[in-house]
């Protein structure tokens, strides 16, 4: 076959290599518009894994990049003075250029044709060839001229960052955070040969604009960086070469092939910086694509082959990167943190590498998360006593008030659907007891109705009668005589969910017979089979206030160690909250501000008959998953609203307000709402992501992304 | 964990003789179900036919489409044909849905392609209406109609398995592709506040004997041809030897599987013969 590959990085080097050995009958041409030695950036970075990869498809490269590569275990956080180190990542590090020098002598060895200052403008003046393999970068011309068959997506990230040089090698993969007065900027550094490291510096594209780095040349740039980040540097210099203030784009295509055309590396996908995996991802691609070739004659069979085996290892990666990203974006969010948990929390950021794994490649270092973990976030005690012997983020306790929670792990008991006439029974009490036996810190009734009309279905349990009362004293009196744990009681009226068939026949079913009115914010049904609900009038308002202020006495009397409020779910609460069910005129609906009104009146109404060492939490939905609906950044201000008026803690949900939404379901989502929320609202926070092990729990809460968990396990 | 095994409605060179035997023989194997693929631009069988031909002749297998196409199903008829197959199977039918993988079917069957999803949603809550009310009959035999169990992998299927259906329906991989879609169901279950227990379901295919490997995998690879290159890899998949069957059967075991159910990709009774041999 002839072969054309345009781009002579390493992706399009290498494959020419691997292609050419596996095959030398093939005519293969690398198209380069650079000079063989001119390169931009600074060093690369691989992982053992990627080394591995590259010593079975070619040793005799392999080889020479061992033999240039500096090779490190430790990540350096470096933050408000202090260095917070953790070893057993195993990384590699060569120059760039020296790279691309071994690869295009293996390329000439094995009779690659390589043709360097060839610019091209216009594909049609490359011919006769039979495959095209398009290695030519992120802004892939060959992408651009069939931008109809591959249908790119460029996603431009929020942070400007510029690719720096520093003349002085550092020991290990380092982070720098420095905030000055127009903001926080930070480093990637790491070194890649004795003398010279990739220095690449991060920041908000508002820390860029208030220094005037928008305006900046080179030298102004080095100038700036250097000033900044002169502690990390000791005298050292700042090296650019041609280096820019750029945007970070995420490429991604609908596919990579077309007819004898295809994508490789940064033309086909790009992946955020912050995992390190532009050039691994590049030449790992040209691994598969020799490999298909090798097993498959006609090209079409090959290149699907190669796209099929590569684009979920790529769309995974991409994943983790773009968590990655996210949270470079947004480390701000993190300046109020202890150097130590900062550390930990950027270690964990892509979902990738967890409490459990960071124990494994360091075990003294995780000892210390913990150490510290006991003494400055449990105890908040400086003290001169060292904790060597403490208990695991996950089975540390957690102080809300007066009340000591022992433990991070909470239960919550899902509506058996069962009661009679409100009345918590003999599987209300199995059902807490159980979970309070084994052995969780909190456990959470289901969501207890402050009146008739306010459960979801008949079955549901309720707080309205002096009866209920009673009954759900004895469940919190067995709790307690029996287990160490604290119970959680959820009050919550169901609004327009209400009056619906137990949920063992599936969601908000009316029920057939025996109706009941419903309320809520407007009038506007759940579904079109579902009952359309009277807006809330003044009466209405005023008669809900008292029964959640009763509800709330009543559940102080019977003992609950905790009261939470159902904000959430599209319930009573929740539909004042969003503006896909609130359409009121009144002072309770249209800003946010007055859709908050209702819910905090009834909070304070609460918290006045609430003992004041007993703590309140509220159940809020961080998003309606919906165009339109309550999103994120209003969840932060009613969080922040809560805790102004005592609230000590946010449950962080998300959906079910309206029908017609689009959830996400098991990829962090939750966790990353409850983050947000708690380190944005400087609000205590439980997540409700779905966590079925200690590792999930243990990361979640060392890394301060909440204060407990809810957890899901086989009771 | 129970398994079950799949109708050789959509292998060729099923006829009359062959149907019935398996259909007997499965009732006296260890097999717990039998499923069905629906696949309307294919050389195959009607599922609800089959399964109702089958139902005629069993009393003890549970029968289970694996799955409907929904949305290519008028509600109504196919809320009538469900119950009616679930009153003459004495109740032993189990309703698996989905939006389908194959706009061909969809083209054949004049439905519009776009919507499938909003259809299928309404579709559900149709169908439970229709079994209650009993405006069009007949009455199903299992109180409030049969099992639902919803295919599919994006979150809008968990979103629909926790809202309206009884159990998820994994389309089959290795068992870590399981482990990661069920675990989505289960969370979308949790969610919703569901008191009742999520059954999850799983399925592969087989090919037993070197007689029937070379002919298994020209069957799938014919039969996922319109996946593109895909269909490779699902061939790849396909579980040709005792162990590799043992092995997969623990490993969906243990990742919590209800129901696995093994497909044939050979239209020949030994390959039914030589599977109940290894499950049984």
């Amino acid at each position: 076959m002839k072969i054309v590959i345009l781009g002579g990085g390493p992706g399009g080097l290498y494959c020419g290599l691997l292609m050419k050995k596996a095959n030398p009958a093939h005519q293969i041409t690398v198209v380069e518009r650079n000079p063989p030695d001119a390169t931009f950036g600074w060093g690369i970075v691989f992982s053992d894994r990627t080394l591995a990869s590259l010593r079975e498809a070619d040793y005799r490269s392999f080889k020479e990049i061992t033999d240039h590569f500096v090779i490190w275990d430790a990540i350096d956080v470096r933050y408000r003075n202090e260095v917070i180190r953790s070893g057993g990542h195993v990384f590699a590090g060569i120059s760039r250029k020296v790279l691309l020098q071994i690869l295009q002598r293996r390329c000439s060895d094995v009779g690659v044709e390589l043709k360097f200052h060839s610019d091209l403008t216009d594909l049609r003046s490359l011919k006769g060839y039979d495959l095209l393999i398009a290695s030519d970068g992120v802004n892939s011309l060959v992408r651009k001229t069939h931008a109809k068959v591959f249908q790119p997506d460029l996603a431009v990230g929020k942070s400007k960052f510029v690719w720096l040089g520093a003349a002085r090698p550092f020991d290990s993969f380092t982070y720098i955070f420095e905030e000055n007065e127009h903001g926080l900027f930070q480093v990637h550094a790491y070194t890649f040969d004795g003398a010279t490291s990739t220095f690449i510096v991060e920041c908000t594209k508002q820390a860029w604009l208030n220094a005037g780095l928008d305006q900046a040349s080179e030298a102004d740039t080095i100038a700036y960086c250097e000033k900044v980040f002169a502690t990390s540097l000791r005298g050292h210099a700042l090296l650019s070469n041609r280096s820019l203030w750029l945007d970070f784009i995420t490429v991604r295509n609908k596919t990579w092939r077309h007819e004898n055309i295809v994508l490789l590396g940064d033309a086909a996908h790009t992946a955020y910086f912050g995992i390190g995996s532009g050039t691994k991802m590049a030449m790992e691609d040209s691994i598969a694509l020799a490999n298909a070739f090798e097993r498959h004659s006609e090209i079409d069979a090959a290149l699907s082959s190669y796209e099929l085996e590569r684009r979920p290892v790529i769309e995974s990666l991409q994943k983790a990167a773009d968590e990655s990203r996210t949270y470079f974006e947004d480390t701000q969010r993190y300046l109020h943190f202890d150097p130590m948990q900062f550390a930990f929390r950027l270690l964990t950021r892509s979902g990738r590498v967890t409490y459990d794994n960071l124990r494994i490649r360091d075990p003294q270092y995780m000892e210390s998360v913990d150490r510290w973990y006991w003494k400055r976030q449990v105890l908040d005690a400086p003290c001169t006593t060292p904790f060597l012997v403490v208990p695991t983020p996950m089975l540390s306790p957690f102080r809300l008030r007066e009340l000591t929670v022992p433990n991070r792990a909470a239960l919550s008991v899902t509506s058996s659907g069962k009661a009679s006439d409100g009345m918590p029974d003999e599987h209300h009490r199995d059902q807490l007891v159980r979970r309070a036996q084994s052995g969780a810190g909190l456990v959470i009734t289901e969501v207890v109705a402050v009146s008739p009309e306010g459960r979801i279905t008949p079955g549901c349990a309720g707080i309205y009668l002096e009866e209920h009362g009673s009954a759900w004293k004895q469940i919190v009196d067995e709790i307690h005589a029996r287990s160490s744990a604290k119970v959680a009681i959820q009050l919550g009226h169901a609004g327009r969910r209400g009056s619906a068939r137990p949920r063992w026949e599936g969601l908000d079913r009316p029920l057939r017979e025996g109706n009941w009115p419903l309320l809520s914010a407007s009038p506007i049904p759940y579904s079109s089979r579902n009952q359309t609900p009277a807006e809330m009038d003044g009466a209405a308002v005023a008669r809900v206030r008292q029964e959640f202020v009763q509800a709330a006495q009543r559940a102080r009397e019977a003992g609950f160690d905790l009261l939470q409020l159902e904000f959430a779910h599209g319930y009573l609460l929740a539909s004042f909250l969003s503006p896909l069910t609130n359409e009121r005129k009144d002072c309770y609906g249209g800003s946010l501000e007055n859709r908050m009104r209702l819910p905090l009146e009834i909070f304070d109404d609460v918290r006045a008959v609430w003992p004041k060492e007993r703590p309140i939490a509220v159940a809020i939905s961080a998003t309606d998953w919906a165009k339109n609906g309550f999103a994120v950044d209003d969840a932060v201000l009613v969080a922040g609203a809560l805790k102004n008026h005592g609230c000590d803690m946010v449950t962080v949900f998300a959906g079910q307000t309206v029908i017609d939404e689009e959830p996400q379901f098991g990829a962090g989502s939750l966790t990353a709402f409850s983050d947000r929320v708690r380190n944005e609202a400087h609000v205590p926070a439980m997540t409700a992501e779905h966590l079925t092990n200690t590792d999930q729990v243990n990361t979640i809460i060392a890394a301060g992304r909440a204060d407990l968990c809810i957890m899901d396990l086989p009771v | 964990m129970q398994v079950g095994i799949g109708l050789p409605t959509t292998t060729p060179g099923t006829d009359r003789a062959l149907f019935f035997e398996w259909v007997r023989r499965a009732e006296q194997g260890p097999f717990s179900t039998l499923g069905v693929f629906d696949r309307l631009a294919y050389d195959s069988l009607d599922p609800l036919v089959s399964l109702s031909a089958a139902a005629a002749m069993t009393s003890r297998i549970r029968l289970a489409t694996t799955i409907l196409t929904g949305p290519l199903y008028n509600t109504a008829l196919l809320a009538k044909s469900a119950a009616s197959l679930d009153v003459l199977s004495g109740g032993r039918l189990v309703l698996g849905l989905a939006i389908g993988a194959r706009d061909s079917d969809y083209e054949v069957a004049g439905v519009p392609h776009k919507g499938r999803g909003r259809r299928l949603s309404e579709q559900l809550a149709a169908l439970r209406d229709y079994w209650e009310e009993n405006t069009i009959g007949p009455k199903p035999a299992c109180p409030g109609g049969p099992p639902l169990l919803l295919g599919g992998l994006n979150d809008l299927t968990f979103a629909r398995v926790a809202r309206y259906a009884n159990g998820y329906l994994h389309g089959g991989g290795p068992p870590a592709t399981f482990v990661r879609a069920s675990e989505k169901a289960r969370a979308a279950w949790v969610d919703a506040g569901r008191p009742d227990r999520l059954q999850l379901w799983g399925m592969a295919y087989f090919a037993l004997g070197e007689d029937a490997i070379d002919a298994g995998m020209r069957y799938m690879r014919d039969y996922y041809a319109f996946v593109g290159p895909f269909a490779e890899k699902i061939a790849a998949g396909m579980l040709t030897t005792p162990q590799a069957i043992v092995h997969f059967v623990r490993s969906y075991q243990e990742a919590g599987c209800d129901e696995l159910i093994l497909f044939p990709s050979v239209s020949s009774i030994s390959q039914l013969d030589r599977l109940a041999d290894i499950i049984g």
